[in-house]
């Protein structure tokens, strides 16, 4: 008890310690969340009708970008399995910074549900016992159990791995393996479960479509670990954490694997509405095409998809896999292109036309927006603290002291300004927030 | 409660539940200011499922909302929470061939049932189809606005909460703030709804419509007779629909639903399903019927009919 103290007291201290980039990134997020906050409160005293969501499209932006965030939590589990289950060390240096992006994730996508509810004061009546939690009627209600599982479950793993190196402990075996193992289905089980949320609904034609869950899948696999990519090359660069070639080009290479599948899928369903031709082509029609002259969506999708096919190329060929710049450049786009496919360009499509064929075009409004960078700015937020604990505690800079009790802090700096930022990178980390509105 | 059966599963939970509701209530209290008003608040936030309240609580319930509705609008409003009628199945018939698309349904259906006038709800919306057509929604024009109706070469059909038997939108609901009755009709518990908007995903009729902003209703217009799952007055970020005007059907006497009141052709027909000798099960038995999307198997109680 008096150890896990000490070992919070010394991670307290020490995300209060560091340069001066890390003070202006702390303190640019908290500007952006406090933005984020005052548009929410806003929202709360308004009603959702500030939102542009209306009966015809009743889920928006903030459910996009839930959806896409449960897609790059799930993708954590594709760093566990190798490193844990096969052993490869290049990874199992990693898998720790995958579990604490899972975990910022979830963060966001509770964030962005409970940005979504009409009543979030009633949030309690999904709690079982306190409330009724509708299980197993409701998908929802599913969600609601793996994606706190799921946080909890990523938040342990990664905490006590982290505690016991910090004590200089050999994490025990017995204990952590069948949390890992169980982390693998529960990831997939978060995504499935979220495909089902929209795939069981006969009333939209375009959800209710048994490949909806494997595509949910293939594509976090892709948006996930490309993220993570980005990521690793940042704290390569900027941190005293280094990371093996070997590794990133490993991650890579599942990409264009996930990649190739997603776009199989697609075009499995492209082919089935296309070539059958029913009424339920109307959605697919008003996503690639436009339909009755509104396209609001179609610029969208197509950048999407050369985005996402520019990618797969680029990760299937080695040479531009193994290229730094090809590299990011792939990542940017995956981002990107999953971000608008499986957000705005998933959601929207089941409410238009809605289910009497009227078409109303949605955008976000600046108030979705600003709600939005809130969230998002708060998910850095807090994976920016986890990291700045992990990542001296896997450097061997952040440890108990040599007296037992207090903590040895290496590492007063953690973000190194040691080279000029460069643009892309900037842009990956910055510019991929919001590309839909 | 109204439900007999469905509510016998959530015996077992009551009491785990009320212990814990209890403990909330006491943490409540304290941090509880002396006012009355304030504590009406604390109360309506703890309080329980419309199904899962006793019989004292839920008249309590039924008085703090009279109190609060009384002095809102000005005038005694009563909040009634008749359960349904033993063996009573409602059921509802439009005729497609009377139809004039005149919307006085719409608007009759919004004074009844205490709507938002602005922003506007309407639990029923007309739609205009083409003659030639048919039954096709790729052809229907939802904003209509002829200085005449009814039009050449059109018809109209009106839609609204079809009551299915299997509602996908009672399965959808995480909290299990929407069911459906002994009588058929499928109810929202406006207290207990948490506003995440799953079942207008889930529904096929777009019959489900969100609070976006607070309603409003001049204090002149409120229709003061309600029903605790019906027509009260809905608070902001919760979920409503068409409940087949329970404050007017479940009363014994009885009246039909405002929108088939309101109908000047007589194009809406209302009744029991398990009455044999009812209008509405002579239409269905020998007219020519069909039900709106039959293909998703919800199996609704809203029966369009050609009667010429």
């Amino acid at each position: 008890m008096k150890n896990i103290w000490s070992f919070f007291k010394g991670t307290l201290v020490l995300v209060g310690k560091g340069s001066k980039a890390y003070y202006t990134w702390v303190f640019g997020l908290l500007v952006l969340m406090s933005i984020g906050m005052l548009a929410y409160v806003y929202q709360m005293n308004h009603g959702l009708g500030v939102t542009a969501m209306r009966d015809q499209v009743s889920w928006g932006f903030y459910i996009s970008n839930f959806t896409f965030l449960v897609g790059v939590a799930a993708a954590a589990v594709l760093l566990v399995i190798p490193a844990y289950v096969y052993h490869w060390k290049p990874i199992k240096e990693i898998a720790v910074l995958g579990e604490l992006l899972a975990v910022s994730a979830i963060c966001m996508c509770l964030l962005f549900v409970t940005a979504d509810l009409g009543r979030p004061d009633r949030f309690w009546h999904l709690i079982p016992f306190a409330g009724i939690l509708n299980f197993p009627s409701s998908l929802l209600a599913w969600d609601v159990v793996v994606l706190n599982l799921y946080l909890v479950l990523n938040l342990v793993i990664a905490v006590y791995i982290l505690y016991n190196l910090y004590y200089k402990r050999e994490p025990n075996k017995s204990f952590i393996t069948p949390l890992l193992l169980l982390s693998i289905p529960a990831a997939i089980s978060i995504h499935t479960v979220t495909a089902f949320l929209y795939s069981g609904l006969g009333a939209r034609p375009f959800w209710n479509a048994s490949i909806l869950a494997p595509r949910f899948l293939a594509s976090a696999f892709c948006s996930g670990p490309a993220f993570m990519i980005l990521l690793f090359l940042l704290i390569r660069k900027y941190t005293k954490f280094r990371i093996k070639d070997e590794a990133i080009h490993k991650v890579a290479e599942l990409i264009a694997y996930a990649m190739f599948v997603n776009l199989l899928l697609f075009g499995a369903e492209l082919f089935k509405e296309y070539y059958t031709a029913t009424k339920h082509l109307a959605p697919m029609k008003y996503l690639l095409q436009g339909l009755h002259g509104h396209s609001a969506l179609v610029p969208w999708i197509w950048t999407a998809l050369l985005f996402n096919v520019t990618a797969f190329l680029i990760f299937l060929i080695p040479e531009t896999r193994k290229n730094k710049v090809s590299l990011v450049l792939g990542c940017i786009l995956i981002f990107i292109g999953v971000y608008i496919e499986k957000g705005m360009g998933l959601v929207l499509p089941g409410f238009i036309p809605d289910v009497l064929h009227e078409i109303y075009e949605y955008a976000p409004t600046g108030t979705e927006l600003m709600v939005s960078m809130g969230i998002w700015a708060t998910g850095l937020f807090i994976f920016t603290l986890l990291l700045r604990v992990a990542i001296p505690i896997l450097n061997g800079d952040f440890h108990v002291a040599e007296d037992g009790v207090g903590s040895h802090i290496g590492d007063q700096q953690f973000f190194i300004p040691q080279q000029a930022v460069s643009e892309s990178e900037e842009e990956a980390a910055g510019g991929a927030k919001d590309p839909v509105h | 409660m109204s439900d007999k059966k469905p509510c016998d599963q959530n015996v077992y939970r009551l009491t785990r539940r009320k212990a814990l509701k209890g403990l909330a209530m006491g943490v409540g209290a304290l941090a509880l200011p002396a006012s009355n008003a304030s504590a009406s608040v604390w109360e309506s936030f703890f309080q329980q499922h419309f199904r899962e309240l006793s019989k004292e609580q839920l008249q309590r319930v039924l008085a703090r909302m009279e109190k609060e509705y009384s002095s809102s609008y000005g005038q005694p409003v009563t909040v009634k929470a008749t359960p349904p009628i033993e063996g009573v199945k409602f059921g509802y018939g439009l005729d497609l061939s009377r139809c004039i698309g005149c919307r006085r349904c719409v608007y009759g259906c919004v004074s009844e049932n205490n709507q938002s006038r602005d922003p506007q709800v309407q639990w029923i919306r007309v739609v205009r189809l083409n003659k030639e057509k048919g039954v096709d929604l790729d052809y229907a024009e939802h904003y209509y606005n002829p200085a005449q109706v009814p039009e050449p070469g059109h018809f109209y059909m009106p839609v609204q909460c079809q009551q299915c038997e299997k509602a996908p939108c009672t399965k959808v609901c995480p909290v299990q703030a929407t069911w459906t009755e002994n009588d058929g009709i499928v109810v929202v518990d406006y207290n207990w709804c948490i506003g995440c908007r799953y079942c207008m995903a889930a529904c096929p009729y777009g019959a489900r419509h969100f609070n976006w902003k607070k309603a409003t209703v001049p204090k002149e217009e409120l229709n003061p007779n309600t029903h605790y799952l019906g027509n009260r007055p809905r608070p902001v970020g919760v979920v409503e629909k068409c409940t087949f005007c329970i404050q007017r059907t479940r009363e014994q006497p009885g009246r039909y639903p405002a929108c088939a009141e309101a109908c000047p052709v007589g194009a809406r027909k209302f009744g029991n399903l398990l009455d044999p000798n009812s209008e509405i099960r002579y239409l269905i038995e020998n007219k020519r019927v069909f039900i709106l999307k039959e293909d998703l198997n919800t199996q609704p109680k809203f029966f369009y009919f050609y009667a010429t």
